[in-house]
């Protein structure tokens, strides 16, 4: 018999019971709840008089809908300007409190977006099914975890019974050996992905990543990378668990102590796919081909290296494809062929679940540092992935950096990512952004978005438009 | 959960591919903490040509009529036939509520996203897998004929033309029987305390740190 999958072991380790019509129930470790797709989840449960399976599982906190400006938050949920998210922070806060549920409130030392939150914790652990309502939910699988989004049904469901009524997905591995290129960075790894395997490739599967240039990765990286797992079609992206992974864990507010510390981490070092275990699908990257990567349409897919060009239309094989480009070229408001360094830049949105936390920081400052935003650029927002974040960035300094550049420091939250507070895109307007979608209007309504690393929107702030950041970085050396 | 046996409606087109959620419902009504009052701010920003804002009165709109769900002919549409990826991006559950509060009961693709498939499937909303073939056909059938209506039968598995022409599709067994009943599923897994239990207690000797950390 074939062994398994690092994903067919997280299965069966949380299956509860298999029945005859094809389904499973599967077993919920960690429950991350948030504003946005919660309240009608407690109201059901409110409605049909049922109450949370257990406590200790859940875990809260608001992100996607909160402010990140510094004085707007100070005042506390009663200084929401906006009315209708005021209520939905507050009726997090109220359902929290009235079923017994641990939370993050919005301003204090824990808060953070879900997928950042989770991890710096020790909330999520390796071999865990964690699940969310949202998308991006498979950033924990970069710990070892079976991590997927859901929906509001499905939030009501996991809080009345720790389970989810679950069907197998198919093994997909995606190998990437090699060495990094200078100034190549998880984005680029994922987003090259992307590109080639498209924003259906992954459709019904768990992705398995594997290959020595994520064994190199830092954990931090690898989230990045299994976090657009779901832009690939997947809502399943994981990675084998290593000294790195356990190093991670090791000591977080969550994790566990003393001897049964030992105990799990002789369990976590199972946590990799058996050799002979057989995939479904293969796909196979050779890690010097990638480059620096920016999408310039209105789907993940629509990616290319830095250096590159906005495709023809002619180049295009179906009267689909064809359709789509022109639609997507029409909306972002660029010609075919058109080289992608000279695109330029309105505003740069540094931050979201994919790269908010202190590498990115890290990163995008490196470039910041002693160089200014460009005149042409209305506004740069960097925002820290957590609250945890933003008091290791200021323990650095790298705020200061931001600020001596001319850039934004704001309050930890999903902000420009999805656009749902006030931070956003006007119409027409072209941002350099390393959040993880560029689908229209997602940042604003007729905004425009190019998805990047940390390091190559730094260098667009700093540049007024698109610029392969390996030009600056062989300043730096010189 | 509103059951689903057989449905019998007219078809409107959303001729793309990849239509996502953010396209479906925009984040501004995503602030909502109710499940229903979505289907006026479906397809928000290519249905209306001002900038949509919740809680707003949405008949006095000026609307986009190069938008083909605005055209008179599709009025009161029930069914959705729309192109490969439907429904990608966000795992938010507004999407499915808007699509339903709007008027359908079905959406023909070539291909779902994932998350989307199961929300719509909590919410009685049927999502009825078709090869591109089909969906293509089904797109001239749509144009060429004004009022074209399909009927789906689920217990059968069968997309039906008025014509005659039959297009089975395939949904899992227990997708199937959940909406054909209108299960509630909390309540069928909930049958289930007793299992769910005895995992527990064996997981917990297992792997113990999983459980009572977080208070």
């Amino acid at each position: 018999m074939a062994g398994k999958t690092l994903y067919d072991k997280l299965w069966d380790s949380h299956l509860v019971l298999e029945r005859d019509d094809g389904s499973a129930l599967l077993y919920v470790d960690r429950h991350i709840l948030h504003e946005v797709t919660s309240p009608q989840a407690f109201e059901g449960l409110r409605m049909a008089g049922r109450k949370p399976w257990r406590l200790d599982m859940n875990i809260a906190t608001p992100d996607h809908n909160i402010s990140t400006n510094r004085h707007e938050r100070e005042s506390g949920v009663s200084g929401i300007s906006d009315p209708t998210s005021r209520i939905q922070v507050k009726t997090l806060d109220d359902n929290c409190e009235f079923f017994g549920i641990k939370e993050f409130k919005m301003n204090e030392i824990g808060q953070g977006i879900v997928h950042v939150m989770g991890p710096e914790l020790g909330v999520t652990m390796p071999g865990m099914t964690v699940v969310c309502g949202d998308s991006h939910t498979a950033t924990h699988g970069a710990l070892g975890c079976l991590a997927h989004g859901i929906g509001t049904s499905e939030v009501e469901h996991v809080l009345a019974t720790q389970c989810l009524v679950a069907k197998k997905m198919k093994n997909l591995r995606v190998t990437i050996d090699g060495e990094l290129g200078f100034g190549v960075t998880p984005k680029d790894v994922v987003l090259a992905i992307i590109g080639k395997i498209g924003t259906a490739g992954g459709s019904g599967c768990a992705i398995e990543f594997a290959g020595s240039t994520f064994a190199t990765m830092s954990i931090e990286g690898r989230m990045t990378v299994c976090n657009m797992a779901i832009e690939a079609g997947a809502r399943v992206g994981l990675m084998a668990v290593d000294e790195k992974t356990i190093d991670y864990v090791e000591g977080r507010k969550f994790a566990p102590k003393t001897e049964v510390w030992d105990q799990a981490k002789t369990y976590w070092k199972t946590l990799v796919s058996d050799s002979d275990a057989r995939f479904d699908f293969e796909v196979e990257i050779n890690a010097e081909e990638i480059a620096p990567q920016v999408s310039w349409g209105t789907s993940p897919e629509m990616v290319s290296a830095v250096s590159g060009n906005v495709p023809l239309i002619s180049n295009q094989t179906t009267s689909e494809q064809k359709e789509s480009l022109r639609r997507a070229l029409e909306y972002m408001g660029l010609e075919e062929g058109q080289v992608i360094s000279s695109i330029s830049i309105d505003r740069v949105f540094i931050g979201s679940c994919t790269n908010s936390r202190i590498e990115d920081m890290r990163a995008a400052a490196l470039i910041a540092k002693g160089r200014k935003k460009a005149d042409t650029v209305k506004q740069v927002l960097v925002v820290p992935g957590s609250q945890m974040v933003k008091i290791q960035a200021e323990a650095e300094g790298l705020h200061e950096i931001f600020l001596d550049a001319g850039m934004e420091w704001r309050e930890p939250g999903c902000s420009m990512c999805l656009a749902m507070n006030a931070d956003k895109l006007g119409a027409g307007e072209h941002c350099a952004s390393t959040s993880n979608r560029n689908f229209e209007g997602r940042q604003g309504i007729g905004g425009r978005t190019h998805l990047m690393s940390p390091m190559m929107a730094a260098a667009a702030a700093v540049s007024g438009h698109i610029i392969d950041v390996r030009e600056m970085l062989a300043e730096e050396i010189q | 959960m509103r059951a689903f046996l057989r449905h019998t409606g007219l078809v409107g087109p959303m001729d793309r591919a990849n239509v996502d959620t953010d396209m479906i419902i925009p984040k501004q009504f995503l602030k909502s903490i109710k499940r229903s009052g979505f289907g006026v701010n479906l397809f928000d920003e290519l249905r209306y040509l001002d900038e949509g804002e919740p809680g707003q009165d949405c008949s006095t709109r000026p609307q986009n009529m190069n938008f083909a769900l605005n055209e008179p002919r599709y009025a009161g549409a029930s069914i959705l036939l729309t192109r490969k990826n439907f429904g990608c991006g966000s795992s938010r559950e507004h999407a499915p509520w808007a699509l339903d509060d709007y008027g359908f009961r079905v959406i023909i693709a070539p291909s779902f996203a994932d998350i989307f498939y199961n929300n719509c499937l909590k919410n009685g909303l049927l999502p009825v897998i078709l090869s591109e073939k089909e969906v293509e056909f089904l797109f001239k059938e749509l144009y060429r004929i004004n009022g074209f209506c399909l009927s789906v039968d689920l217990t059968k598995s069968e997309v039906i033309m008025d014509s005659g022409g039959i297009f089975k599709f395939h949904i899992d067994e227990f997708s199937r029987d959940y909406l054909i009943k209108g299960l509630d599923e909390i309540g069928v897994t909930l049958q289930s305390s007793e299992t769910i239990k005895r995992y527990e207690i064996k997981r917990a000797s297992q792997h113990p740190w999983i459980f009572g950390a977080i208070e």
